[in-house]
């Protein structure tokens, strides 16, 4: 899964993707463990908070309300991001923000030159609008400064986890990376020669590179200011150094006060990295006023990109969706996507939050078969510090698809789609019921064969039924139904009581 | 020994596919709720409470069962449904549909029923109060938590509890409890590989347990965890709850 970027338009069918990927055992490996850890050092930061299912209601109370009056904060952001000193760009979708972005770095070398470099913070919104590959078209290289994405870069690879995009890679194949790409042919293993090589790599690009871009964590509408948490301090030299920042950020971003943070900096790092607090939270707030060399950029710019969110808001049903905070914990906590790892999605949004937003971000129109990637056993729920109920918006999905493919002739084609109508029919009645009771033990009886206990099992379905019987058996029906025998030991008491 | 209440007119709600293919855990329910004193009955026109339907996107399809349901069960006293997963399908679901319906009795109807309506092990551990059932099941077991029972029910250790009541019976924990064992519905056929990836880890726990038998309360999982057992012909039975609990 190398090289071309991970695009919901074209990828294959969850099933079809994770049939190949079930198959890669280092993979699954790498992926397996890594969850597991988070999920640990997840669940014991989680223990220690005696209030988190209030913290929980608080933080989705705060998005809840947010996205109620979400007109009214982003206009309050523009107005006092721009009263900063920053400069509020809008985007209506992908298209209009690559290019807006692409030409605001064109334009922010100095003496009219136009810049061939940028700096970027990991970002899950450019990812999701493939901007470097896009500037990449526009003659302009971008450095992924995240070590994660540094890994991913060197490695012509996509992110597989929101958080942690080079989880399904482990430390020997990372070192394999930095050899060849850094040409360092004598590097060590352990993870200091890693994050040496990564720093020197680095450095260099943040003391050259003049114009950064990133995304951003929150928008705080009651000061105009942004917030970015990371890890490494790398997003801080972005954030710091360059003369120009560019932030990309969806419209779903914003919170009303600076002292929302308070709730959301707590539920984000426990839940992401298992970590009490980030170890870098950066807020900035406009530039420079005195613009004679303080921290940060002389010219600050954002992007705000809807790209569908708008109409996620309006399905009444789906737009809870819009409450992420883009943690990862669900990913972590998903059976399926601890097999599978993030590339199974198709989208840089992988695990249930990419289940239930990809889909939506392209209106319905592509990776409809990712509200299907899931048990529904609701780990994902349990852990969501915004109280997404992912399985329901997975099964509002569900139906939404359901509808595409039993209009017009769709229907014809798709056999699921007759049967599963037919079956209801069934349930309709219970006196179709009954027959189909005993019309199935007719019909499976060809497939059937005892074993030694005398038990009838079959080994062997047709059609789509054969998923089933891949890697199990299932017990024949046996003669008689529950309601057949609680109905003749009814008329056998009745008798009973008769004959007295 | 009738618990907390009194003696109970209990309606038992047996579900499509209990009825069709676990029988026999229909007549354990009805074994043990008479052995504790309560009385039984069959409302004879029950079929189906839509989750597979609902459940893999069909819902315009589920609606009429919902209906179904409560013209069969209005008057039941209680109602006991031996599947965690039913059970989580009309608690989590039936207010919503009922509110799809614009139908203002059916909504009231929904929601004067739901808190008469029971899984079967936290009807005897909540309804009844009851642990010890008088049961004997001299058997190496494990249980498996059901994701429904576990995070929609909040079964909680309820059904350990049962167990670990039964005489002869020695539970044995899973080291994956919380762990989703992959079945999921249409989800088992949809997206066979996962699942059966799924699978093999719930099985390779099971395993480890050294268990002779795995028990659960939602036939649904066991089936599909039992399916491979049979396949890998490991002799490890599946066992629904009400079956261990109305041996003697
Ligand atoms: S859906 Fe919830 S758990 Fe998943 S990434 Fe978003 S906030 Fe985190």
């Amino acid at each position: 899964m190398s090289g071309a970027g991970l695009d919901p338009r074209t990828a294959p069918k969850f099933q079809v993707a994770a049939r190949v990927l079930v198959g890669d055992s280092q993979m699954r490996k790498n992926v397996r463990h890594a969850t597991k850890v988070i999920q640990t050092k997840r669940a014991k930061v989680v223990a220690e908070m005696p209030d988190w299912q209030k913290l929980r209601e608080a933080g989705q109370a705060i998005r809840q309300h947010t996205l109620r009056h979400l007109d009214f904060y982003l206009e309050q952001f523009e107005r006092n991001c721009t009263a900063a000193g920053g400069v509020v760009h809008w985007a209506r979708n992908a298209e209009e923000a690559r290019q807006i972005v692409i030409g605001l770095v064109k334009s922010s070398g100095a003496m009219g030159e136009s810049p061939t470099e940028v700096i970027k913070i990991k970002s899950m919104t450019t990812e999701e609008i493939q901007l470097n590959k896009a500037l990449e078209e526009a003659g302009v290289h971008a450095y992924e400064t995240d070590l994660a994405e540094l890994i991913i870069q060197l490695g012509h690879d996509q992110p597989s986890h929101i958080v942690v995009p080079a989880l399904h890679k482990n430390r020997a194949q990372i070192r394999e990376i930095f050899m060849r790409e850094m040409n360092l042919p004598d590097l060590g293993g352990t993870p200091q020669d890693l994050a040496d090589a990564a720093r020197r790599f680095l450095r260099e690009k943040f003391l050259r590179v003049k114009t950064a871009v990133s995304g951003a964590n929150f928008l705080v509408a009651e000061t105009g200011g942004v917030c970015i948490v990371e890890s490494e301090g790398n997003g801080r030299m972005c954030l710091t150094l360059p003369e120009t920042l560019i932030s990309v950020a969806g419209i779903d971003k914003v919170v009303p006060r600076y002292q929302d943070l308070e709730v959301l900096l707590q539920l984000l790092p426990r839940s992401a990295t298992g970590e009490r607090m980030n170890p870098y939270n950066s807020l900035w707030t406009g530039v420079d006023p005195t613009q004679k060399g303080g921290d940060g950029p002389r010219t600050f710019h954002v992007v705000l990109m809807d790209n569908a969110r708008s109409e996620i808001l309006a399905d009444k049903e789906a737009r809870q969706t819009l409450q992420c905070i883009r943690c990862g914990a669900c990913q972590n906590a998903c059976p399926v996507y601890q097999q599978t790892g993030g590339h199974a999605y198709g989208s840089v949004y992988a695990g249930p939050i990419g289940a239930i937003l990809t889909p939506q971000l392209m209106q319905m129109h592509h990776a409809q078969s990712l509200p299907y990637a899931s048990s529904l056993c609701g780990a994902c729920y349990e852990v969501c510090p915004v109280k997404i109920n992912i399985p329901e918006v997975l099964i509002h999905l569900r139906n939404k698809v359901v509808k595409q493919q039993s209009s017009g002739f769709h229907i014809l084609a798709n056999p699921e789609v007759m049967a599963l109508k037919a079956v209801a029919q069934v349930f309709r009645s219970d006196k179709v019921f009954r027959v189909s009771q005993k019309l199935g033990r007719l019909a499976e009886l060809p497939l059937s064969h005892k074993d030694g206990q005398g038990v009838g099992w079959i080994d062997w379905l047709p059609g789509m039924l054969g998923g089933w019987t891949q890697v199990r058996d299932l017990r024949v029906m046996p003669k008689q139904t529950f309601r057949e025998w609680f109905e003749e030991r009814e008329k056998n008491k009745q008798g009973a009581n008769n004959g007295r | 020994m009738n618990g907390i209440g009194g003696i109970l007119r209990v309606s038992l709600f047996i579900t499509c596919y209990n009825d069709t293919l676990f029988p026999e855990t229909g007549q354990a329910v009805v074994k043990v709720l008479e052995r504790l004193g309560h009385t039984v009955d069959f409302p004879s026109k029950q079929t189906c409470c839509g989750q597979m339907h609902w459940n893999t996107g069909y819902q315009e399809e589920a609606l009429p069962l919902l209906p179904r349901f409560i013209e069969q069960f209005k008057d039941s006293e209680v109602v006991v449904c031996p599947s965690t997963s039913c059970i989580a399908m009309m608690k989590d679901h039936y207010p919503l549909m009922a509110e799809r319906s614009n139908d203002e009795g059916l909504k009231k109807a929904v929601a004067e029923i739901l808190p008469r309506v029971w899984e079967f092990s936290q009807f005897l551990t909540q309804k009844l109060g009851i642990e010890d059932v008088g049961a004997y099941f001299p058997h190496r077991v494990t249980y498996h938590a059901s994701c429904h029972g576990l995070r929609s029910l909040q079964l909680g250790d309820g059904p350990q509890r049962l167990l670990r009541a039964v005489r002869g019976l020695e539970l044995v924990e899973i080291e994956t409890l919380e762990q989703c064992c992959g079945f999921g519905g249409t989800f088992a056929i949809k997206n066979a590989e996962v699942s059966s990836a799924m699978l093999a880890d719930k099985v390779r726990s099971v395993l480890n347990t050294r268990a002779e038998v795995v028990t659960g309360c939602d036939n649904s999982c066991l089936m599909h965890i039992g399916g491979s057992l049979h396949r890998q012909r490991t002799g490890v039975r599946p066992v629904h709850i009400a079956e261990i609990l109305a041996g003697e």
